[in-house]
């Protein structure tokens, strides 16, 4: 483990004129980003603003697409999917440790599990699990990476309300043990308000918005203050109250 | 004994609320799905078949030279079976079956590998194989019998053809359709070349092979019996050939009831296989 100072020293990822293009397209056009080691951002826009191009290329995962730009990020990167991927002929505790070998590698997986409140569940296969269970999993299964940086792709996105408020919970609990950086894109604003530091909009292939969020946590959905916040975004993102 | 109390005072305390004439305005939706399935439901109908034979037999409603009674079967392959023949020629059969079977299914696996998991083996074998496949087999019988001779080499790779076919198509489609999404989980996961391999494409493959497997055990069977009809000195077939000549309808019915049986046996072998191996699946079907 590197000490803590130095890592925020230096940005875990740094993005200079990063341009990426789809057929004659452009995505994303020369983006300038730096997200500070063990920080906690957001990235908000709307669906086919880039937001995901963005993600995957940080992550590596843009085979094939045509762009150009600078773009440095960690060694150890997890993702977590808007679907929890995990592989249905594989129980739960084996998912969790794919790709993972060494001595203690089950122990630890064991540990993840446990962590995210599926202790006992080592042994079920995915099927058996609710969506809730099944995403709880999947961050188990990014976190026993012990990565330095975490991208999250609407990782609740396709969860239902109550359990969408319960991952919100964890999720900020995983990140103030381990503190990674964190990348989570998504398109709910609240989301975004009541989980980041930082908030990025994404608008046309720019980062449209810069937004620090100083607020203590754990917030409330209700705070009248994080209103504001919320306007902002909501500007940013095109909506005014003609729209609502 | 507090949940029985409780029980009570609820329903005693919602009678009121909830009135008789309003619950039975909810009605029951037609159940669309067929019922839940009887264990041995799929015997019934064999069963209703042979019950039907005894009894037109015993009737005399049956030309005893065209449809011998199921007794008469019974009593002939008894006493093919004593005399030795049977078992004989069963033996020859099965041998035959089985290292075709052998042979076409280790083709097959191979050939499905090295065309599902590289494209250099896509070029060449995906489109020979399909080449192969629309070429009826048994009508490579002749240019096989000149190239391999009339003895059992020919039967056995015919065999194996007609076995290797369904267990490549369905193997190298389930390989060639491995869920994307896990392919990019892989890469997430820094899983090697061996690993994804081992771990995510033959697994996800496997369902698609077991459906490949069971045409390929019912194509043994087919091919056996086409083959000992037509160029045989042993077997089965040819047993059931020769019955043919001295007009012996019921040593033939021994010949199919064996195929018969064999059929159904190698068939759920490889069910029961299936279950096991891909055991993750039931929970998703049940």
């Amino acid at each position: 483990m590197a000490p803590h100072t130095e890592q925020l020293t230096r940005p875990a990822v740094q993005l200079r004129g990063l341009t990426r293009s789809f057929e004659g397209r452009t995505v994303l056009d020369g983006i300038d980003l730096d997200l500070p080691a063990g920080q906690l951002t957001a990235l908000l826009g709307h669906s086919g603003s880039g937001k995901s191009t963005l993600l995957r290329a940080i992550a590596g995962l843009d085979h094939g697409v045509t762009g150009s730009g600078q773009l440095s990020a960690p060694e150890r990167v997890s993702v977590v999917f808007q679907d929890s991927r995990l592989l249905p002929w594989r129980r739960v505790l084996a998912n969790v440790l794919l790709g993972l070998d060494g001595k203690d590698a089950e122990r630890r997986g064991r540990e993840a599990l446990e962590e995210v409140g599926l202790k006992g569940r080592e042994r079920a296969w995915p099927g058996e699990l609710s969506g809730g269970e099944a995403q709880r999993a999947a961050l188990a299964r990014s976190l026993v990476r012990e990565p330095e940086l975490l991208l999250a792709d609407e990782p609740f996105g396709a969860l239902d309300a109550l359990t969408r408020i319960r991952m919100h919970g964890l999720l900020r609990e995983l990140w103030e043990r381990h503190r990674p950086s964190v990348l989570l894109v998504t398109h709910d604003v609240d989301e975004a308000i009541v989980l980041a530091d930082r908030v990025l909009v994404l608008d046309q292939g720019r980062i449209g918005l810069d937004l620090t969020i100083d607020r203590a946590h754990p917030r409330s959905y209700r705070d009248p203050l994080l209103g504001e916040y919320r306007e902002r975004l909501l500007a940013a993102l095109g909506v005014t109250e003609d729209h609502r | 004994m507090t949940t029985h109390t409780t029980t009570t005072t609820h329903t005693t305390a919602a009678a009121p609320l909830a009135p008789v004439e309003e619950a039975r305005q909810v009605r029951r939706r037609r159940r669309l799905a067929p019922g839940r399935r009887l264990p041995t439901t799929r015997l019934i109908g064999p069963a209703v078949v042979l019950a039907l034979w005894v009894v037109a037999s015993a009737a005399g409603l049956l030309d005893p030279s065209a449809i011998p009674a199921p007794w008469t079967v019974l009593e002939t392959g008894s006493r093919l079976w004593d005399a030795g023949t049977l078992p004989d020629d069963i033996l020859t059969s099965l041998q035959r079956a089985a290292t075709g079977f052998a042979i076409g299914l280790t083709g097959g696996i191979l050939l499905a590998l090295a065309s599902g998991l590289t494209r250099t083996g896509e070029a060449l074998i995906d489109g020979t194989v399909n080449l192969n496949r629309a070429i009826p087999t048994l009508g490579l019988i002749p240019l096989f019998i000149l190239w391999l001779g009339i003895g059992e080499t020919f039967k056995i790779a015919i065999i194996a053809i007609v076995v290797y076919i369904p267990i490549y198509l369905n193997t190298h489609a389930a390989l060639s359709g491995i869920d994307s999404r896990f392919v990019e989980l892989a890469e997430v996961q820094d899983l090697s070349k061996v690993q994804f391999i081992r771990q995510v494409v033959i697994p996800g493959a496997l369902p698609g092979f077991f459906v490949g497997l069971r045409l390929g055990v019912t194509g043994s069977w087919l091919g056996l019996v086409v083959l000992e009809q037509i160029n045989a000195t042993s077997g089965l077939g040819y047993m059931m050939f020769q019955a043919q000549n001295y007009g012996q309808t019921d040593v033939i019915l021994v010949g199919l009831v064996v195929y018969g049986v064999f059929g159904l046996l190698s068939d759920s072998a490889v069910r029961i296989i299936e279950r096991r191996v891909l055991s993750w699946r039931r929970t998703l079907s049940s």
